[in-house]
C-alpha cells in the first residue's frame, strides 16, 4: 500500500480549472479525497464530472491549479501512476469482438501480468464477477450488467490502489446496480480508494463523502448524512387537491427553491431564511396548516438546493 | 524491455484474434487482389487494337478494295461504316460511332503509281511535288492512345498491295525488345499492381484499426494503461506486415499463372523490397491514423494518396513522360520508388542493394513516419 507524504489523502487537487476554449468545464475545484473510501461526484449530465476524471487520471491536463495522487504529480507523473490506478470509463471500453476470458488475458498482458499469476487473477475475477459461465462469449452478446462487471474486473486486474469510475451504472439495472455497489465495497475494504461520478440520488448516498458538482463549480463536498443535516432549506410536503397549479402558484415565489409532485404529495423546498414554513406556506397558498408538515430531506433536496441557484 | 515486448505481443494477439472474427475484412485481404489482379491484368491493354472506323471510298476500284483489305489485315482497325459523302462520316465521328474516318480518293491509282514505296515512277517520283500520300485519315484525337495507333500506320508498306516481291526497305535502326519482348501490358501491370494494391490495403487496413479503437472508445482505456505509443504501434503493425505479405504472393502467383509474368530475380531481393515498402505504408497509415478522428475520414485520406500513386507512380503512365512538377510528387511517393525495385526485381533480375536510391528513400520515409506517428500519438486526450 502506498502511503502518501504527510497527508492521508489519496487524491488533493488544488484549484484545479480546465477550459475548452471560452467554456469552463471545470472551474477552481478543490478535491480531498481520504483512503480507503468511496468519494462520489454527483451531478447533472455536462457538469464536468468527466472532465474532473480525466484530469485525475492524466488524459486531460489541466489549465491551471495542482493534482497529487498517490505522492504523485499530475501530469508529470501520469506514466508512473496508471501502474497503481484503474479506470473504469463511461462507455464499455473494452473489445466487443473478443470474449470475456481474452478480454482479461489482454489487460493482463498489457499490466505484465504473465503466466501462472494471469490464470489465477483471471480466475478468480471471473468468479468474484460471477462470469465463470460466460467466459468464452463474446463481449458484444453480454448483458449491460455483464459488461459493466468485466469491466470493473478489467479496471482491478492489477489490483490498483485506486480506481476511477465514470458513471459505471448508467446501463444497468437496479438489482445489478445493487449488487455492483457491494462489489466496490468489497473492494474499498480490501484497501482501494474509490472515486465515482453518478448521477443517481441512491447511489450517492452510498459514497463515504460525496461532492455535488455543478457547471464545473463544486457546490457542496461532505458526507451524504451531514448534507442532508446542514441542508439550506426547509423540507415540506403538502397534501392537497389541485397540486399541478398550487406548484404553479408556488413556484413564482421567491423564497420557493423548488416544487415537486409525489403522488400525492408536493414537495416544497423553503428558503432557510424562512423561519416558519408552514405558516409562510399555508399562509401562500390557502391550505390548512394541518395538511403541511416537515420531512426529513433526502439528498435530491441538498442537490436541488445546491443547484437551484442557476439551475431551474 | 522484456515487459515492452510483452505489450506489444498483447496488441498483436488482440488483433490477430479481432482480425479473425472479422469475416469481412479477412475476405477483402484475400479478394482485393484476386479481383483487381484479373481486372488488371486482362483489360488494361495498351496496345491498341480494332478501332472503329468508317470510310469513304471516292475511288470505288479495285485497288481501293485491295488497299481496305491490307489496311484491315493490320488489325489496327475495323472498318465499321461505308460512307459516300464525308459530311455523312464526319457526322458519325461525332456521334462517337467511330474513331476515324479513311477517305481513299478519287485518283488513288495516280498516286499509288507516284508514291516512292511502289517506286515505278522517275526519280522525280520520290519529289513532293509530284508524290502525295495516297489516302487520308480524319483522327477524332482526343485519345492520344488511339491517335497514336492510327498514326502508326502513317508508314505501312504497301508492297503487298501490288503483290510485289517483299522489298523491305531497311529500317533506320535495328531495335531489339528486352524483358517483354511479346510487348504484353501485363508484364508490366503485374508487378506494378503488387504496389497500388499494398498501397492501398496497408495505408487502409493500419489507419483504420487504430482509428476504430478510437472511435470505439477503446483508445480512452487503453490510454489509461502502461502502454507506450510505440508499443501500440508496432502491435497494431506487425499482423499487417503479414497480410501485405499474402497479397504479394497472391498477386506474383497469379500472375506468374496465369498472366505468364516470370519471376525473374531473386525471391531474397523480392522479399526485402516488399517488407521495405510494406513498413512505408504502414507508417504512412499510422500518420493518417493520427489524423483522421474517424473511420471515414482515414478512408478519405487513403483515397487521397492512392490516387496519385496509381497515376503518377509509373504504374500506369511512364514516369518519364510525365512534366517535371509532377515527377517531383512522384518522387515523394512510396509507390513510384517500390514500382521502380519490384519491376526491376521481377523483370530485368537487379538485387535490390543496385537501386540504393529507391532502397534509401523507402527506408528514410519508414523512419521519418515512425517518428512523426509517434510525436502525433499521444496518451492524453488534450
Amino acid at each position: 500500500m502506498i502511503r502518501t507524504n504527510n497527508q492521508d489523502y489519496v487524491i488533493q487537487a488544488k484549484a484545479l480549472s480546465r477550459r475548452f476554449g471560452n467554456l469552463k468545464a471545470i472551474d477552481n475545484l478543490d478535491l480531498n479525497v481520504d483512503k480507503n473510501r468511496i468519494y462520489g461526484f454527483l451531478g447533472p449530465n455536462g457538469c464536468g464530472k468527466t472532465t474532473a476524471i480525466r484530469m485525475l487520471t492524466g488524459l486531460l491536463k489541466p489549465t491551471s491549479g495542482s493534482i497529487k495522487i498517490l505522492g504523485l504529480t499530475l501530469p508529470r507523473d501520469a506514466e508512473k501512476l496508471r501502474l497503481k490506478m484503474g479506470y473504469m470509463t463511461q462507455k464499455f471500453s473494452l473489445y466487443n469482438d473478443l470474449t470475456i476470458k481474452e478480454n482479461l488475458q489482454f489487460i493482463a498482458k498489457i499490466y505484465g501480468i504473465a503466466g501462472v499469476a494471469q490464470k489465477t487473477r483471471i480466475d478468480e475475477l471471473l468468479s468474484i464477477y460471477a462470469l465463470n459461465q460466460k467466459q468464452s462469449q463474446l463481449a458484444s452478446s453480454m448483458s449491460g450488467g455483464q459488461r459493466q462487471r468485466l469491466a470493473l474486473a478489467a479496471a482491478t486486474l492489477h489490483r490498483p490502489d485506486l480506481l476511477f469510475l465514470d458513471e459505471p451504472t448508467s446501463a444497468v439495472d437496479p438489482e445489478n446496480r445493487r449488487e455492483f455497489w457491494e462489489q466496490l465495497f468489497d473492494l474499498c475494504d480490501q484497501g482501494t480508494t474509490i472515486l465515482v461520478s453518478t448521477h443517481y440520488m441512491d447511489e450517492a448516498e452510498r459514497c463515504h463523502k460525496l461532492a455535488i458538482l455543478e457547471n464545473g463549480i463544486k457546490r457542496a463536498d461532505d458526507t451524504p448524512q451531514q448534507l442532508m443535516k446542514n441542508i439550506a432549506a426547509h423540507v415540506v410536503e403538502i397534501e392537497a387537491e389541485g397540486l399541478r397549479h398550487l406548484k404553479q402558484q408556488l413556484a413564482n415565489l421567491p423564497e420557493i427553491i423548488s416544487a415537486a409532485q409525489l403522488g400525492a404529495r408536493l414537495r416544497v423546498l423553503v428558503k432557510d431564511s424562512v423561519s416558519q414554513p408552514i405558516e409562510f406556506l399555508s399562509h401562500s397558498s390557502a391550505i390548512a396548516s394541518n395538511k403541511i408538515s416537515i420531512v426529513r430531506p433526502s439528498l435530491e433536496d441538498v442537490f436541488i438546493t445546491c443547484t437551484g441557484e442557476t439551475g431551474q | 524491455m522484456i515487459k515492452s515486448l510483452y505489450r506489444i505481443h498483447a496488441i498483436l494477439f488482440k488483433e490477430l484474434m479481432q482480425l479473425k472474427r472479422d469475416r469481412m475484412t479477412f475476405a477483402m485481404v484475400i479478394m482485393i487482389p484476386l479481383v483487381q489482379l484479373v481486372l488488371f491484368g486482362y483489360a488494361i491493354n495498351t496496345n491498341v487494337r480494332h478501332i472503329p472506323v468508317a470510310v469513304v471510298d471516292h475511288s470505288q476500284s479495285g485497288i481501293s478494295r485491295v488497299l481496305l483489305q491490307t489496311v484491315a489485315a493490320t488489325q489496327v482497325v475495323t472498318f465499321r461504316h461505308y460512307f459516300n459523302d464525308i459530311k455523312q462520316a464526319q457526322q458519325a465521328l461525332e456521334q462517337g460511332k467511330v474513331r476515324a474516318i479513311f477517305i481513299i480518293p478519287a485518283d488513288l491509282s495516280k498516286r499509288i503509281v507516284r508514291h516512292p514505296s511502289v517506286g515505278f515512277g522517275l526519280p522525280a517520283s520520290s519529289d513532293e511535288e509530284t508524290s502525295r500520300p495516297i489516302a487520308q485519315w480524319l483522327v477524332d484525337g482526343s485519345d492520344t492512345m488511339i491517335a497514336a495507333a492510327i498514326k502508326g500506320l502513317r508508314n505501312m508498306p504497301l508492297a503487298e498491295l501490288l503483290s510485289k516481291p517483299a522489298n523491305r526497305a531497311t529500317t533506320t535502326f535495328e531495335v531489339t525488345l528486352f524483358y517483354n519482348p511479346e510487348q504484353r501490358t501485363a508484364v508490366n501491370i503485374v508487378p506494378g499492381l503488387v504496389g497500388i494494391i499494398l498501397t492501398m490495403t496497408m495505408i487502409m487496413f493500419t489507419s483504420a484499426a487504430i482509428v476504430r479503437e478510437r472511435e470505439h472508445g477503446n483508445m480512452e482505456m487503453l490510454i489509461t494503461t502502461p502502454i507506450r505509443p510505440i508499443e501500440l504501434m508496432l502491435g497494431k503493425i506487425i499482423p499487417y506486415i503479414f497480410i501485405g505479405l499474402i497479397q504479394v504472393s497472391i498477386i506474383l502467383g497469379i500472375g506468374y499463372s496465369i498472366f505468364n509474368v516470370p519471376i525473374n530475380g531473386g525471391l531474397a531481393s523480392l522479399l526485402c523490397i516488399t517488407l521495405l515498402f510494406i513498413a512505408a505504408t504502414l507508417t504512412l497509415g499510422l500518420v493518417i491514423s493520427t489524423i483522421a478522428t474517424n473511420q471515414l475520414q482515414s478512408m478519405q485520406m487513403t483515397i487521397f494518396v492512392l490516387l496519385p500513386s496509381i497515376l503518377l507512380s509509373g504504374f500506369m503512365f511512364p514516369y518519364e513522360g510525365m512534366p517535371e512538377i509532377a515527377q517531383y510528387i512522384a518522387e515523394a511517393l512510396p509507390a513510384t520508388h517500390f514500382m521502380r525495385l519490384v519491376r526491376g526485381v521481377v523483370l530485368r533480375d537487379v538485387v535490390f542493394t543496385e537501386m540504393l536510391s529507391d532502397v534509401y528513400w523507402l527506408s528514410l520515409f519508414t523512419v521519418a513516419g515512425l517518428i512523426l506517428a509517434s510525436i502525433r500519438f499521444r496518451k492524453n486526450l488534450d
